[in-house]
């Protein structure tokens, strides 16, 4: 299927990491995709623009972002929502009393900033307050670093989400993206 | 514009009444987000619908979880009852949602410039701050405060055949909720997915 689906695709034949996402998004039914930016995911945020199937667009705020795809949940629409390190930072609050008591199967891919070559020692902080959050909500999560799995742990992990009606975090490492470098 | 807030005509309504003639107009199946604390708990008191949803939480989400709702459902027409103090929290919503511009989407602001369920304390834009205007500058063009009951059941029926998402403003008392919503999230969320036609009961 995926190998049709590049036929039809030349645009996204490449086996990128955001190549990846949006074919297993594509494959698994996903058509929102809100986000809140960041520099890393911006070739994935322009491919979504610009495939008709998907529904995409910037929130001001990451909980707003979870709103909105608890909402199409229930309504029947399947979504993922995009974000980075310090956004996911935010969302202790509606993931304790939204996405994981309502049943929730929130897909989130979060950009991993603060490690690996950070340049800012606030972003650095806010990174070790990600997986203490996850771990102490007890949260399904997995750090992707290697593009050979990364398929396998997109495709999986959002399967695993929609039936166990609980929430996924995919932490996408600078070993993946190759991450945000200081550059100037 | 004018924010001074004693200048306003509005009427002060009650919550419970708002809401109970709101509910009265729903013959469709129209689904209802109502917000964390009493906006929720006068949509219960109300009379509970299976296309009700009730927060227990995530305060100022009550807009975005009916936008995603909307979304899903363009051919459902979708309220959402929120706080003021909930909606300042959450102010850029009303941009993402004015850009959505979802046809099929009424929001309804219960404005009493407190957190009544906390212990009344004055909202810190309870003084200054005009929530229609926000909403306007926000780019919910459709955006008015009611200046009755009358007023308010007028401008929800011209919600319902809207070219884009209203936002009603309205300005009520100090009374807390009438009810007190179940707190199942598991049961509110299965039923209300039931209610929107997405599942069957087992």
């Amino acid at each position: 299927m995926a190998v049709a689906e590049e036929k039809t695709s030349p645009e996204t034949t490449e086996k990128s990491w955001h190549g990846i996402v949006l074919q297993t998004l594509k494959r698994n039914d996903i058509h929102l995709v809100p986000y809140v930016p960041d520099r890393v995911l911006t070739p994935l945020i322009k491919s979504l623009h610009a495939d008709s199937f998907f529904t995409t667009f910037a929130t001001a705020r990451e909980e707003e972002a979870v709103g909105i795809v608890s909402g199409a949940w229930m309504g029947g629409m399947r979504s993922a929502v995009l974000m980075q390190t310090s956004g996911f930072a935010t969302l202790a609050n509606v993931l304790a009393s939204l996405a994981i008591p309502y049943q929730i199967p929130l897909i989130m891919f979060v950009s991993e900033r603060g490690t690996l070559g950070e340049f800012n020692y606030g972003q650095s902080l806010v990174c070790r307050t990600m997986r203490p959050v996850l771990d102490s909500l007890a949260m399904e999560y997995h750090t992707a670093t290697r593009l050979d799995e990364f398929e396998f742990i997109v495709d999986r992990s959002i399967k695993q989400a929609l039936t166990t009606q609980a929430p996924v975090a995919l932490i996408l490492s600078p070993l993946l993206t190759g991450g945000k470098v200081f550059d100037k | 514009m004018n924010s001074d807030t004693s200048a306003r005509n509005t009427k002060v309504m009650n919550r419970f009444d708002l809401t109970s003639r709101l509910v009265a107009k729903l013959k469709h199946e129209e689904a209802v987000i109502g917000g964390i604390g009493n906006t929720n708990f006068d949509l219960w008191a109300a009379g509970h619908r299976p296309q009700n949803f009730y927060m227990l939480g995530s305060m100022g989400l009550a807009f975005p979880i009916a936008l995603g709702v909307a979304l899903a459902q363009p051919d459902r027409r979708v309220f959402a009852l929120e706080g003021d103090g909930s909606l300042l929290m959450q102010l850029g919503s009303l941009s993402t949602i004015a850009t959505l511009a979802p046809k099929n989407l009424t929001m309804v602001v219960m404005d009493n410039g407190i957190y009544q369920i906390t212990g009344a304390q004055p909202t810190p834009g309870s003084a200054v701050a005009d929530i229609v205007a926000i909403a306007v500058a926000s780019g919910v063009g459709r955006s008015s405060w009611a200046a009755d009951e009358d007023d308010f059941e007028r401008l929800i029926e011209a919600s319902m055949s809207a070219a884009g998402p209203t936002l009603i403003g309205v300005r009520i008392d100090d009374k807390p909720g009438t009810g007190t919503t179940r707190r199942d999230p598991v049961q509110i969320r299965e039923r209300f997915m039931h209610g929107m036609g997405v599942r069957e009961p087992l």
